[in-house]
């Protein structure tokens, strides 16, 4: 099934003249409403009217997370802000987060990407949809809770944890559909089992999973346990939200994005070269149609591929293949976005802490779990133990506040942990052994 | 009256008690009375010994984390009932002992506690005014 098959079956000529008039009016309208872009445009000698081919997007600027920080709050917004109608926020890499604010057509666009998504995932009209997507800041939440109205679904607007009460729902509901990230997916099914129920008995048919990376065998696994079809959706909040890309239920095998609202592009991180479709690099995308905050080749820091190979389900956007990692350093623990130099600024902050600690993240049962490694210095240890449990409560108090996410803390004996070539490395994912 | 006590972070993984005193012997420290307080992850080693400045030196040179504590060696009869007459002294001026441990060799007839207190100098007020007898520092390494 198609939700618009005007748009998603666009021949590829049609996608490229459509997406070169579209770049054509972003730059232009960038240029004459963002004097973050008027500026940088000028240093580089770049007019608008030097946009005459698609390719020629290449001599374009790159958005980075770090110009959205610079820019805090509304800086990069191309609207006065009467025109913005909602607003979300995601974790920066140091305490301010990142905003992004959406006029009435961006919530618009958005509504019709996600519907788009739910339909190539094989939801419809008549489904019940469970969605455990964070309500709030956070884009997930209210991202697919617009989309799966706009299909005539009937919506459950559960956000996440209460595990207990999302089972007792999902059966006396009969949601048909679930939205989570694949590892609560998981965990809803050892809840289950521990409560004696069989979710696989249950309605639901297919999950909707994203906002953390996963692997081909967690699929497998996740299809097992809650005898569902996993579907993986990719989104990120600067962009757009969830819905940005979403596999096909029929193949099952790479996420179309559409090509019709961005320009994608995968570049080696390192050289920051272009490379030829098909190669592994960092994705790069390019907003076509945002009024409240069109970003240019914002670099995503994500790894994949692309593939414009014809699909079966017969949409013809690239695909961009599973992601496979990150070209920075953020974690992504439980669905949050964890960067290192967030929990260091934590540290910073207490008193007499050093600066030397370790981020050990690994994956018990199917959840993730982050433990902080911090030295004990002589300013900071104590002859009683409680004042030193008191340490490590309050940086795990401080780092909870902060990003919301639970951690470990384990204070350790100084010098412990590997000083390298004057570079700590500073971050252990255990997860990574195993993933396929 | 106060003996100095060190304390030693150690983490809890297998040889580390072996090398704090495998470094005290060789600097030639000798260790009169200790105490280990443990959770799951890491430890705290309370030593009392007969040199504490030379025995912080080789510690920190080993890169240990050290702290100095004042703390009191109390003489208690040897004898049921004995240290519970020194607690109810403490309990009934509301004196709160942060913990405390057992020294091993006995002062004549008395064995010896030590006590580590939030407040130490109110603590011996109390003690010496109920006649209890407080060891001096260089009497207890001498023990």
């Amino acid at each position: 099934m198609i939700w618009n098959d005007d748009f998603e079956t666009l021949p590829r000529e049609a996608i490229d003249s459509l997406q070169l008039r579209r770049l054509q009016q972003t730059v232009e309208r960038v240029y004459a409403t963002v004097p973050f872009y008027r500026d940088t445009f000028n240093k580089m000698g770049i007019r608008p009217a030097d946009i005459k081919q698609l390719k020629d997007i290449q001599k374009l600027p790159f958005t980075l997370k770090k110009d959205m920080r610079d820019n805090y709050p509304y800086g990069l917004f191309a609207v006065p802000l009467e025109q913005i109608v909602r607003i979300h926020a995601s974790s920066g890499t140091t305490g301010k987060p990142t905003v992004v604010g959406y006029t009435r057509r961006d919530i618009e666009t958005w509504t019709e990407l996600m519907a788009r998504s739910f339909v190539a995932a094989g939801a419809h009209k008549g489904d019940v949809i469970h969605n455990a997507y964070g309500y709030g800041l956070f884009t997930g939440g209210l991202g697919a809770h617009y989309g799966a109205e706009r299909i005539g679904a009937s919506v459950i607007p559960m956000s996440g944890g209460n595990t207990k009460k999302q089972l007792m729902i999902m059966q006396d509901f009969g949601s048909t559909v679930l939205t989570c990230t694949p590892s609560y997916s998981l965990f809803l099914a050892e809840v289950a089992a521990e409560e004696g129920i069989d979710i696989r008995k249950l309605r639901l048919k297919v999950g909707i999973l994203g906002a953390e990376p996963w692997s081909e065998k967690m699929r497998q696994e996740i299809e097992a346990k809650l005898g569902i079809k996993a579907i993986d959706i990719y989104g990120l909040s600067e962009i757009m939200g969830p819905g940005v890309g979403i596999e096909c239920i029929e193949a099952q095998n790479g996420l179309h994005v559409w090509e019709d609202h961005f320009i994608l592009e995968i570049i080696d991180p390192d050289t920051c070269e272009v490379l030829p479709e098909g190669e592994k690099g960092e994705l790069v995308i390019t907003t076509i149609t945002k009024e409240g905050i069109p970003l240019i080749r914002y670099r995503t820091r994500d790894i994949t591929r692309l593939n414009r190979q014809p699909c079966i389900c017969g949409r013809t956007h690239a695909r961009i293949e599973r992601l496979s990692g990150r070209s920075d350093d953020m974690l992504i623990i439980r669905g949050v976005n964890v960067f290192p130099s967030q929990i260091e600024s934590v540290l910073f902050n207490i008193e007499g802490v050093e600066p030397h600690y370790q981020l050990l993240v690994d994956r018990e049962g199917n959840l993730d779990t982050l433990e902080v490694q911090v030295e004990v210095n002589e300013q900071t240890f104590s002859d009683e133990i409680k004042k030193l449990q008191a340490l490590s409560s309050a940086i795990q108090k401080q780092i909870k506040d902060l990003l919301g996410v639970t951690c470990k803390v384990r204070l350790v004996e100084p010098k412990t942990l590997t000083r390298s070539e004057g570079k700590a490395q500073r971050v252990i994912d255990n997860r990574k052994k195993g993933a396929s | 009256m106060k003996v100095e006590q060190i304390s030693i972070f150690i983490e809890n993984k297998s040889g580390r008690l072996a090398e704090v005193s495998g470094i005290l012997g060789e600097a030639g420290v000798n260790i009169r009375a200790l105490s280990l307080a443990d959770t799951s992850d890491f430890g705290i080693l309370r030593l009392i010994v007969d040199d504490s400045e030379k025995a912080l030196q080789v510690l920190r040179d080993h890169h240990f984390t050290v702290s100095k504590t004042e703390v009191i060696g109390v003489e208690v009869p040897d004898q049921p009932g004995g240290l519970s007459s020194i607690l109810k002294i403490l309990d009934q001026n509301q004196i709160n002992v942060e913990y405390m441990y057992a020294f091993v060799e006995r002062s004549g007839s008395n064995a010896v506690i030590i006590f580590r207190f939030d407040d130490v100098d109110q603590a011996i007020s109390v003690l010496l005014k109920n006649h209890v007898t407080i060891l001096a520092g260089k009497k207890i390494t001498s023990i």
